[in-house]
């Protein structure tokens, strides 16, 4: 049984995935066409329009561990078909952030970059390291 | 030396709850004029009313200052109690101390001093407030209903009930409008056509009522009571007198145009009648497709008429017309699908609007009333529907809920099972709605006796396999994605406004909100009214609903509408334009700017030093002045004034503020 507790609705880490996605999840109101929109939700664990059920619900846990927000392939089918304008990939891209830094995965340190950059990594991929991976 | 009294009202803790009233009473007392001052708690209340008529008796009070919420609430409760106690009714000035302050303000102090500055303001310009009288407006007893399904046929059988008489104006060649397409009506499931053609046929025999139809409106001018109508009769090509209906015409046309009324399932001819029961039943041609007018060649309808009623000669007729009031009923439309790619709509045949579902199995329709696929003209085995296409969809679509949808498609899946009980309805949707007498009762007979499948999820895409439609869904009250094969899907399209009415708003001079839905005067108490003196709308030109809704909105335009020609004279608003004319120039400013073209010239002639001289100076129409004030604004010299609100009593507010 989940006990439903106003906390949960209020929690910091939901505030960050909203801040990252730029998306209120209040905004859905469940009629599923995200998910059937999906072109690989039959990969999916826990289906798109459920992942944002649960958030509604502030069950977050749940969703951080599921497959589903790592075969999301970030297509934008489910932005573009949404008929409350939410961008579920954007959700999704804040839920995998938000694993991400709860891991603590820093694998890029600034005081590396000079090395890496003379390596010949593209400024692209030291960009988009840092914002993964850094608050 | 004036004696004004000043009425300030708490109204409970609205106004109370922030601003000091007895502060307010107290600085009113010492104010220039003021020999009464006095506050209460609801100064609407009888209680108050009959405060204000004793003080103006015992006090011998000739100017009232209210100072309460928004005179758009109560302005006439006040002025009705001073003309009670036999005080001019235009001798009353209301401060807003509640919406301009008490409300929008939260520190007690500073909105105290706000609301004493407003009553002082009021006092200066009560001190020069004048008597006004209204004048009387002559009205004309006929009334013009624009539009003729169901809405303008009813609100036209009933101001003809009550004896005016109305002309009914339909953009297309026969009454009855949308709820001529429809086969069955929820929730009794009585045929549309039957209970529709009893009233067309009262429509056009009634001997109040003339029918105009295949006519427009081209211009609505002048004001309540006094309406003057141009309309457009265009041509027919058809005389009326001489035509009996026999439709040899139309059998032997040659040409085939996509028919409107059946939503473009089926075709009709160039001459044409647009069902069988159409009231007129005679035909008008379609110019823009006759082989006639296109290349001088055919004109076989005339050849085959037998009573030579067929002439290419016709023109278009302009009327001109008075009316007293005016009822809108302009009807609706169809969202287009442009933007819905995913359901695959205009890519193949069996994938089709619910209106062109009706069509279909509708008897007098494109298949004869048999649910067939356009693609093969076979009995469909699965028939999904779609809920909710571009309705509750602020993405590409309208935001609203169209209301019908729910309660349509119900109806839908029971009219397939009684006819076809091996076909299976599938429906894929968000939530029912079925806020409606048996409403709910209707779409659970649909479940549960008629064996509809409901599942709550909306569908992501619909595309052709072979000789399938493939829909691809969920159903997430299982939170399982799902996949139907389907040999038709029917689309619950949203309902929009009809395509010109803005321009028809523009036109009736009504407003219209951002999804051109005509707007009543107040959502909640006004629901047939609109901002415009005499102007009434009835039906879904105001926004989605049904038919039950439809005829009491009708109805209900039909009672204002009868309110306004039964009577004899109308009073209108004395707070008009007045012009000094000794000091206009003639310069006509205030002409340009006059937005209701109350102003015109006029010739004086005066003697000046034993000489006649002629000068210009601007004439108001008091009645078509709705008091805008905006010559006012523009005249040079400044000899308008708007009474109510002239010049110096404004000069005084300003001075009272800042002084």
């Amino acid at each position: 049984m989940l006990k439903v507790k106003t906390e949960n609705l209020r929690s910091n880490i939901l505030k960050d995935i909203a801040e990252i996605s730029g998306e209120n999840v209040a905004d859905c109101y469940q009629c599923g066409k995200c998910t059937s929109a999906c072109p690989v939700n039959q990969a999916m664990d826990i289906l798109p329009h459920q992942v944002l059920r649960l958030l509604q619900l502030g069950m977050v846990d749940e969703i951080l561990e599921s497959k589903t927000i790592w075969i999301c392939a970030s297509c934008f089918t489910c932005a573009g078909r949404c008929p409350r304008d939410v961008d579920l990939a954007n959700v999704m891209e804040g839920l995998r952030l938000t694993l991400l830094r709860q891991r603590d995965a820093s694998r890029i340190k600034a005081e590396d970059m000079p090395e890496i950059l003379s390596k010949g990594m593209p400024e692209q991929g030291v960009v988009s390291g840092f914002r993964k991976y850094v608050k | 030396m004036k004696r004004i009294g000043v009425f300030v009202c708490k109204c409970g803790t609205n106004i109370a709850g922030t601003v000091d009233v007895e502060a307010v009473v107290e600085a009113a007392k010492k104010m220039p004029g003021v020999v009464h001052a006095a506050e209460y708690t609801y100064m609407c209340s009888e209680i108050g009313q009959t405060m204000i008529q004793d003080a103006i008796e015992s006090e011998k009070l000739d100017r009232i200052v209210v100072s309460a919420c928004s005179p758009r609430l109560h302005e006439p409760t006040f002025r009705k109690a001073a003309e009670a106690a036999g005080l001019n009714p235009y001798l009353v000035e209301i401060a807003n101390i509640r919406e301009h302050c008490s409300w929008v303000h939260k520190d007690e102090e500073e909105a105290t001093k706000k609301a004493i500055a407003m009553a002082r303001t009021a006092v200066a310009k009560a001190a020069r407030s004048r008597e006004l009288e209204p004048s009387e407006i002559s009205v004309e007893d006929r009334a013009l209903v624009v539009g003729a399904g169901i809405a303008g046929i009813q609100a036209a059988l009933d101001i003809a009930d009550a004896g005016y008489e109305v002309d009914l104006v339909e953009k297309s060649s026969t009454i009855g409008g949308r709820m001529a397409q429809l086969d069955k009506t929820f929730p009794t499931l009585d045929c549309s056509a039957c209970i529709l053609t009893p009233k067309m046929v009262d429509a056009a025999s009634h001997p109040n009522i003339n029918l105009i139809t295949y006519s427009e409106v081209e211009n609505v001018d002048g004001y309540v009571g006094n309406f003057e109508v141009t309309i457009r009769k265009k041509a027919r090509y058809v005389d009326m007198e001489k035509c009996t209906g026999c439709g040899i015409c139309y059998e032997k046309c040659p040409s085939k145009v996509d028919n409107d009324f059946d939503e473009g399932l089926a075709q009709r001819k160039a001459i044409y009648v647009p069902f069988p029961q159409a009231v007129p039943n005679k035909p008008v041609i379609d110019r823009p497709n006759c082989r006639w007018f296109e290349k001088g060649k055919c004109a076989v309808c005339q050849k085959v008429c037998p009573t030579e009623a067929v002439d290419f000669e016709m023109e278009d007729e302009i009327v001109e017309q008075k009316y007293g009031a005016i009822v809108v009923a302009t009807g609706f439309d169809l969202l287009k699908l442009d933007d819905f790619g995913e359901f695959s709509y205009g890519k193949h045949p069996d994938i089709i609007t619910s209106l062109e579902f009706e069509r279909l199995i509708n008897a007098s329709g494109p298949s004869g009333g048999k649910l067939v696929r356009p693609s093969n003209q076979e009995v469909p085995e699965n028939v999904v529907f779609i809920q909710c296409v571009g309705s509750r969809d602020k993405s590409r679509g309208k935001p609203y809920c169209s209301k019908i949808c729910c309660m349509y498609t119900a109806k839908h899946a029971i009219l397939i099972k009684e006819k076809y009980p091996d076909t299976q309805a599938y429906v894929f949707y968000i939530d029912v709605r079925t806020g409606g007498k048996e409403f709910e009762e209707f779409h659970r007979r649909a479940v549960e006796n008629y064996d509809a499948t409901y599942l709550r999820g909306i569908v992501g895409k619909v595309f052709p396999d072979g000789d399938k439609l493939l829909v691809h869904g969920v159903d997430s009250l299982s939170g399982r994605t799902v996949e139907i094969e389907a040999d038709m899907v029917v689309l619950a399209t949203a309902m929009t406004a009809r395509e010109d009415a803005g321009a028809v708003s523009r036109l009736m001079g009504v407003s219209c909100d951002s999804h051109d839905f005509m707007t009543e005067a107040h959502a909640k108490l006004r629901p047939v009214e609109t901002h415009s003196a005499g102007i009434f709308l009835a039906g879904a030109c105001l926004g989605p609903k049904d038919i039950p809704e439809t005829v009491a909105q009708a109805s209900g335009a039909a009672a204002k509408a009868i309110g306004i020609i039964s009577k004899e004279t109308l009073l209108s608003d004395p707070c008009v334009s007045e012009v000094d004319e000794s000091t206009c120039t003639g310069c006509m400013n205030c002409i340009n700017v006059c937005p209701y073209k109350a102003i015109s010239e006029k010739t004086l002639e005066e003697k000046v030093h034993g000489k006649v001289v002629r000068r210009l100076v601007a004439e108001i129409n008091e009645v078509l002045c709705q008091g805008c004030g905006a010559c006012t604004v523009a005249c040079r010299p400044g000899a308008m004034n708007l009474r109510g609100f002239s010049n110096d009593q404004i000069l005084a507010e300003v001075d009272a503020v800042c002084l």
